[in-house]
């Protein structure tokens, strides 16, 4: 049975209100709280250090995991190891999130590090969902490390985001994409009072035909500081984006520093920056609707993270 | 009622507005004027963006002259704007509801779409953003008017950046506006065949009002004067 703080925490972060149904890893105060697999999905835990491995089989369709992480007692330190092993020909979701709860005096802190190897002609969406509450004086930090490995043909999706709370991370991300393989990531998030956030990709775009899309867009807040770092490497004939849009308020800082390098003659990059402050007209336009200045600032923020 | 009088607008030495004195109590109010007479300025103050440096706004009576964009908006004020505003993220269904003051179903969205020539199943889900065209744009910035239903519905020229085509349906959009408003529409425009919808026309020329009255005394004025700004037939 779990707390009204933990149950918060997993709507905030998996968007379920209960254990979830189906294959599932729920994983509360550095402990393995429950977990099920499913006729096409299997979660066996590490023997050599904490964390699970995901095995979904070959051509399993339209099934999901999800992949609770709740902590909700002060001062706890933890590193998980989980790895996806997809199958050939798959179409999957796989739902994470990690909520930290901190009423106390002691930083809490989980760094989930996450292995994908997306089997031929699979198709992934990954969810993850970074969530932090609680009025102690002790931090909430989370250090998320993802490395993606996409086989041939293989399509992955991931969307992620941090919109409340964390108040220090460090989001690092390496991917590895094979001949006519796609990766798009959509990140979205949000600092305010002193928080910082890192984010690094770094994606090789190995094979023939491969492409890689990653776009991030946030808002920096109050005295906030963000660092986004994205680097594609085009290796052969492929395409590749990155895109960084970032909205600036108060005293916040941030700063985009884009990469990307061609190897291959036929390789096709783009990189993309933007950051600035709210546009004056956006907000005009909402307060000739009867918003006020705030509400209307709120919703161009909710508008541009949604 | 919307009243002003005496309104001036300077910046520094330059006198944009001087001494306005206007009452629009019809169905379909037309301001035109040479470009640089003051036209889009006179709207921004009546909406409340830009603050007359003298004079008064009466609506229904009411003062509001020092009343802030959203107050003027709250008592039944609407602006379109002459360039529509682009937003990362928000939907045309989210701006839709935001103007109705109400979550609405997509049906109801889709009503006011539709109104103005949108097939509204296309666009009730997309993205405010550069994604779509001008004439696009100004069709769901009418839309919002629309779904605010207030008492003065301001627009700074509709026509602004319309092709032909699209042109010939804003007309139509208008001319059943007509008929159907419950208030005053005020409209900025150089075009003849809005102003041949007016039931009033106001002409400004250097920041004053030229000649007030209806299309039949006013368009014969402009249409034969010979002062180098761009009135023009048909949209073109």
């Amino acid at each position: 049975m779990l707390s009204k703080i933990e149950q918060n925490l997993l709507k905030e972060t998996t968007g379920i209100h209960e254990v979830p149904q189906g294959a599932y890893s729920l994983r509360i105060n550095g402990k393995l709280e429950g977990k099920n697999s499913s006729e096409n999905i299997e979660i066996v835990s590490k023997e050599d250090k904490p964390g699970i491995d995901i095995y979904i089989k070959p051509g399993t369709k339209n099934e999901s995991v999800h992949l609770p992480v709740l902590l909700s007692s002060t001062g706890l330190k933890e590193l998980v190891y989980n790895d996806f092993h997809i199958g050939e020909d798959c179409d999957v979701t796989i739902v994470a999130g990690c909520g930290i709860h901190n009423s106390g005096e002691k930083d809490s802190e989980h760094s989930g590090v996450h292995s994908f190897y997306v089997g031929k002609n699979a198709k992934l969406k990954y969810i993850e969902k970074h969530y932090g509450d609680g009025n102690g004086q002790g931090k909430r930090l989370m250090n998320p490390v993802t490395h993606i490995e996409l086989d041939s043909n293989a399509y992955m999706e991931m969307e992620t985001a941090q919109i409340k709370g964390v108040d220090n991370t460090v989001r690092t991300t390496t991917a590895i994409i094979e001949d006519g393989a796609t990766l798009v990531v959509g990140e979205k998030i949000m600092t305010h009072n002193d928080q910082y956030a890192e984010t690094r990709f770094e994606v090789d775009l190995k094979g023939e035909n491969s492409g890689a899309h990653v776009v991030s867009r946030s808002v920096a807040r109050d005295s906030s500081k963000q660092l986004f770092l994205s680097k594609i490497c085009g290796n052969n004939a492929c395409s590749g984006h990155t895109e960084c849009d970032a909205i600036i308020m108060d005293n916040a800082s941030v700063s985009a520093i884009p990469e990307i390098l061609a190897n291959h003659i036929d390789a096709q990059l783009i990189h993309e920056a933007a950051i600035g402050k709210i546009a004056g007209e956006q907000l005009i336009k909402l307060m000739t609707l009867g918003l006020t200045e705030k509400e209307a600032e709120e919703e161009i923020i909710n508008g541009f993270l949604k | 009622m919307l009243k002003l009088n005496n309104i001036s607008y300077s910046v520094g030495d330059i006198q944009i507005l001087k001494n306005i004195n206007l009452e629009i109590d019809e169905r379909f109010v037309a301001i035109t004027g040479p470009n640089g007479s003051g036209k889009s300025t006179l709207a921004k103050i009546i909406s409340g963006i830009i603050k007359q440096t003298e004079g008064q706004i009466l609506l229904d009576g009411i003062d509001i002259s020092d009343m802030s964009i959203t107050e003027r908006a709250n008592l039944g004020i609407s602006f379109a704007f002459q360039q529509p505003v682009r937003f990362k993220g928000i939907t045309v269904k989210d701006l839709i509801s935001l103007a109705a003051g109400e979550k609405l179903s997509a049906a109801a969205a889709c009503q006011y779409l539709s109104e103005v020539g949108l097939c509204a199943r296309d666009y009730i889900d997309r993205e405010v953003d550069a994604s779509l065209s001008g004439g696009e744009l100004k069709r769901i910035e009418i839309a919002m008017i629309n779904a605010r239903g207030t008492k003065i519905s301001v627009f700074d020229e509709p026509e602004a950046g319309i092709d032909l085509w699209s042109f010939n349906n804003l007309i139509k959009v208008f001319e059943k506006m007509h008929q159907r408003t419950n208030g005053s529409i005020l409209i900025i425009s150089h075009q003849e065949r809005i102003l041949n919808i007016a039931d009033k026309i106001v002409l400004l020329k250097e920041g004053t009002v030229d000649a007030i009255g209806t299309k039949d005394e006013i368009l014969p004025m402009i249409l034969h004067q010979n002062s180098g700004c761009r009135f023009t037939k048909e949209g073109v």
